[in-house]
């Protein structure tokens, strides 16, 4: 009964999506397949943000992301149209292995972390029992603009900075061909 | 029984795979959005923390954090195209000009 | 600022500002008027606030001008300050008079060297100095007017700089000087240590809470001061810098190193009086010691052959007179010798100059003689100086020294045998003071004939300054007459008497009961004996010079110990210039070059031989670069797990 609950079966299959996406990612030569794997996987973070009741992160992780990230890398991978030995991913071989078992201590670290400190198993967060209002646009509106008014005007200017960095970066110079 | 806990087990797993994909990549826009995976395992874990807390400052820090990410994928693009346009590759393996 | 005292301070300074900045481009003549004219308004400013002053009832005299606080931090304040009192009052006319008439005799003086400006500039860069010593409210400011001076003192010494020995002169002063500052600065800090303060006014006041009568902390605070008193007035053992800065231009030696700044170390005991008198040991010191220079010098004097050296060796003589007169608590009479001294000294010594002036630079009076008829006016007014400095009764000279012998014989400090070794100084000093006149004024011809020819009487310009100088050399003392002569009460002791009350409360002295009769016959004693000097050197060197020879042959031991100046100069070189010297070779040579300068290449050359390896870990590789890092925090981490840090909880 509780094992075939919703939540569970939801949980397992974005969570199982999201890294299996990632990991198709990375594990790729080509940068156009990879750039929507990368699609994949943070669709189904935004799954696991609304089982986490946070619907208006979520929902512009959806919007930043998908809509304008992902599609900023497939536009640049197409422009520079990179082909040949540039697909190649010459890590290749034992020397990936190595890497991917170094990078995998660092997750079995992490996650024993984890289970360690936060006592999975003994008192959960249950997802059920949610908080009225939690993650709605407003209440975390009114936190942006209050607490955390002061970095949200520097991120405005960070924002202003990089797009007058990437303009300069993306300019060709004279005399350029 | 699924807590917000799990999803924390989730990020950790997802900066995992970043992390690989970040040392195996050589293609430079490969490693790049390897970071950003990482960016986006951090994401969860606050979003799961806030959701354990009960408090909404982790969906700020989220908000905040994409706001980063999207300056960051602006200018980092940016730098890899220029890169392209001098040197004609995007292989990190070729720029060594750092070597002693 | 709401009185002049700023501004006579001031005058002086912007002198020195246009003479030194403007060097070379202004004339001769604008440059000594500039010069003197500074010091001329201070010394009109002066005699303003000295009006001012005796306006005010006896009991309030002090006049004080705070102009910034200077440093403040937690329990310690100084200000930039200014007090006039008594003390204060007389000594800035001294300074700025006498300095005002040695300023227009250097006009006539230096009138044809080079470096005319930059002489100005320092002459009265000097006088802001001494002017900012005499007038600081507190032992800070006083220590930078007397570092002051002391850097004015190494510059004119040194002024012809192209002279090996002059600036070998000023080196030495300036070293010397230096131990004696050292001394002044530590007292200084024990007393602000043990009274929180070093403001003269609160020191003064709260020393006889703050110490403990003749306790070790007063005693070593006030021998300190003691010590850079040496230094600067030129007394034993330090006394050795001031016969050789006679290297420096006569107005220079006049004007500081006779007049006004060697006084600087009386005033400064004099201004601390009621820290001296209560550390009896000290008071001994300062005395014996005063007595041992007077004598000391006087004695080195007598065979001498430099007219200004007879007259250096004089000045430290006179000093220890003024030492001796304060380490017996009789800092009045102290300050008044100072004070005639100051008039007498200064005039000799320019009287000196003028003779130098017009002997063509020759300064060995064997070369001398017969000057009487040449220059007139220097005669006249050098005899009256000498009459001043031998105690001819009823000139300066006289009245003050006889204060300080009856002070020394009288007060309850005091001792006889002070008053004998005071008495017979007094008489050596008659002798060799006109052993000086009659080499240079009278006798036989003894110079060349170009020389000769060129004699001739100084300029008005520096006669002048001689002559007003001679007539307060003769009526500078009646202000400060005993009281044994007209029974009026000496007004000089009397006007200072506010600035020495906290002193004598300390002491409870009650006034002494000696007959007057005591006090005549001691007096007749000194005049007598002075007279027989006087003779003395009236046979030796003008009616029978072959006695001298005679004597001299006699006893060639103590000649030669005499003329070689005890040979102090010979011994301190072998005891502490010697040693230092060969200890600063070895630091030179071994410890800095061998040890210092090895450690530090030898750490440039490990690193840069470990730096030669490590740089391979530069591959220049982003991909190699991501992965060290990751095995880094792999390792970290783990390493943590194992220790067992976790988050949170």
């Amino acid at each position: 009964m509780e094992a075939l609950n919703l939540n569970v079966i939801v949980f397992y299959l974005a969570a199982g999506l999201a890294i299996a996406g990632a990991f198709l990612m990375v594990w790729q030569k080509n940068p156009v397949a990879s750039a929507l794997y990368m699609l994949l996987s943070i669709v189904s973070q935004a799954v696991l943000y609304l089982q986490l009741d946070a619907l208006f992160v979520g929902a512009v992780l959806i919007i930043v992301y998908a809509g304008a990230i992902v599609t900023l890398f497939l536009f640049v991978i197409m422009l520079l149209n990179l082909r040949g030995e540039d697909l190649v991913n010459p890590s290749a071989g034992p020397k990936r292995y190595v890497k991917l078992i170094i990078s995998g201590v660092v997750g079995a670290e992490l996650v024993y972390l984890l289970v360690e400190s936060t006592g999975i198993g003994t008192h959960l967060t249950k997802l059920d029992s949610a908080i009225a209002n939690f993650g709605d646009v407003k209440p975390v509106a009114e936190l942006l603009y209050s607490k955390y008014l002061y970095g949200f005007e520097i991120t405005s200017i960070l924002l202003l900075v990089a797009i007058v960095g990437a303009v300069i970066l993306a300019r060709r110079e004279p005399g350029e061909n | 029984m699924i807590g917000a806990e799990h999803f924390l087990i989730v990020s950790a797993i997802l900066f995992a795979v970043g992390v690989t994909g970040a040392l195996i990549s050589r293609n430079l826009i490969m490693i790049f959005m390897a970071v950003e995976i990482m960016l986006n395992a951090a994401n969860l874990a606050f979003i799961a923390f806030a959701r354990i807390h009960g408090d909404m400052s982790g969906h700020v820090i989220v908000f905040l954090t994409l706001t980063v990410a999207a300056a960051e994928a602006a200018v980092g693009l940016g730098l890899i195209m220029t890169l392209y346009r001098r040197r004609g590759s995007v292989d990190a393996s070729k720029f060594n000009i750092m070597k002693w | 600022m709401n009185t002049v005292l700023p501004l006579i301070v001031l005058f002086p300074l912007v002198g020195f500002l246009i003479n030194f900045l403007l060097a070379g481009k202004l004339s001769r003549k604008l440059v000594g008027i500039i010069g003197s004219g500074t010091v001329l308004i201070s010394f009109l400013l002066s005699i303003k606030a000295f009006l001012d002053l005796t306006a005010l009832p006896a009991d309030a005299r002090i006049i004080s001008d705070t102009l910034y606080n200077w440093m403040a931090v937690e329990g310690f304040s100084v200000d930039v300050s200014f007090l006039l009192d008594p003390l204060s009052a007389i000594m800035i006319l001294v300074v700025t008079g006498v300095g005002f008439l040695i300023h227009v005799y250097s006009i006539g003086y230096m009138a044809h060297d080079e470096g005319v400006g930059r002489f100005f500039a320092y002459l009265n860069l000097f006088m802001f100095s001494m002017l900012t010593l005499v007038l600081a409210s507190n032992f800070l400011l006083m220590f930078v007017g007397w570092e002051g001076v002391g850097l004015c003192s190494y510059l004119l010494i040194g002024f012809w700089f192209e002279r090996d020995s002059a600036t070998e002169a000023g080196k030495k002063a300036f070293v010397v000087n230096r131990i004696g500052d050292f001394g002044f600065l530590l007292g200084m800090f024990i007393i602000f240590w043990n009274v929180g303060s070093l403001d003269f006014q609160t020191v003064t006041a709260l020393a006889p809470s703050a110490f403990a009568i003749g306790g070790t902390v007063i005693t070593a605070a006030t021998l300190l001061l003691f010590l850079g008193a040496t230094g600067k007035s030129a007394q034993i053992p330090l006394y050795v810098w001031l016969p050789d800065a006679m290297e420096g231009p006569t107005p220079v030696s006049a004007l500081i190193h006779a007049a006004t700044m060697v006084t600087a170390g009386v005033y400064m005991l004099a201004r601390s009086s009621a820290l001296f008198v209560m550390a009896p040991t000290t008071m001994m010191v300062v005395a014996v010691i005063g007595a041992a220079t007077a004598l000391f010098a006087a004695t080195i004097a007598l065979f001498q052959n430099d007219i200004k050296r007879v007259l250096a060796y004089s000045t430290v003589s006179q000093l220890g007179y003024m030492f001796m007169a304060c380490g017996v608590a009789a800092f009045g009479a102290g300050v008044f010798h100072l004070m005639t001294h100051a008039f007498f000294k200064a005039l000799l010594f320019l009287g000196a100059g003028s003779v130098i002036h017009g002997m063509s630079d020759e300064q060995d009076m064997r070369k001398m003689g017969g000057l009487k008829k040449y220059m007139p006016v220097t005669f006249i007014t050098m005899l009256i100086a000498t009459l001043a400095i031998s105690g001819l009764p009823g000139i300066s000279g006289f009245f003050s020294k006889d204060e300080i012998l009856w002070q020394a014989f009288s007060s309850d400090l005091g001792h006889p045998a002070l008053w004998f070794i005071g008495m017979i100084t007094a008489l050596l000093t008659t002798f060799y003071m006109f052993r000086l006149i009659f080499m240079t004024f009278f006798g036989k011809e003894r110079m060349d004939e170009k020389t000769k020819s060129h004699l001739h009487e100084s300029p008005k310009v520096m006669t002048i300054p001689l002559i007003v100088l001679a007539i307060l050399s003769i009526a500078g003392g009646w202000i400060g007459i005993p009281k044994l002569f007209f029974g009026a009460t000496n007004f000089f002791e009397h006007w200072l008497e506010p600035v020495f009350a906290p002193a004598q409360r300390i002491l409870h002295s009650s006034e002494a009961h000696h007959a007057a009769s005591t006090e005549w016959g001691l007096m007749a004693i000194t005049v007598t004996l002075s007279l027989g000097a006087f003779a003395l050197a009236l046979r030796f060197y003008l009616k029978k010079p072959e006695t001298v020879t005679r004597l001299r042959e006699s006893f060639p031991g103590v000649h030669r110990l005499l003329y070689g100046k005890y040979f102090i100069d010979e011994i301190y070189d072998r005891l502490i210039i010697r040693p230092l010297h060969f200890f600063s070779i070895f630091l030179w040579k071994i410890v800095d070059v061998l040890l210092i300068d090895g450690l530090i290449n030898g750490g440039a050359f490990l690193v840069g031989g470990v730096s030669r390896v490590m740089r391979y870990a530069q591959s220049g590789r982003l991909t190699s670069y991501v992965t060290v890092f990751t095995v880094g925090v792999a390792l970290i981490t783990g390493v943590m797990l194992l220790l067992g840090y976790s988050i949170g909880n």
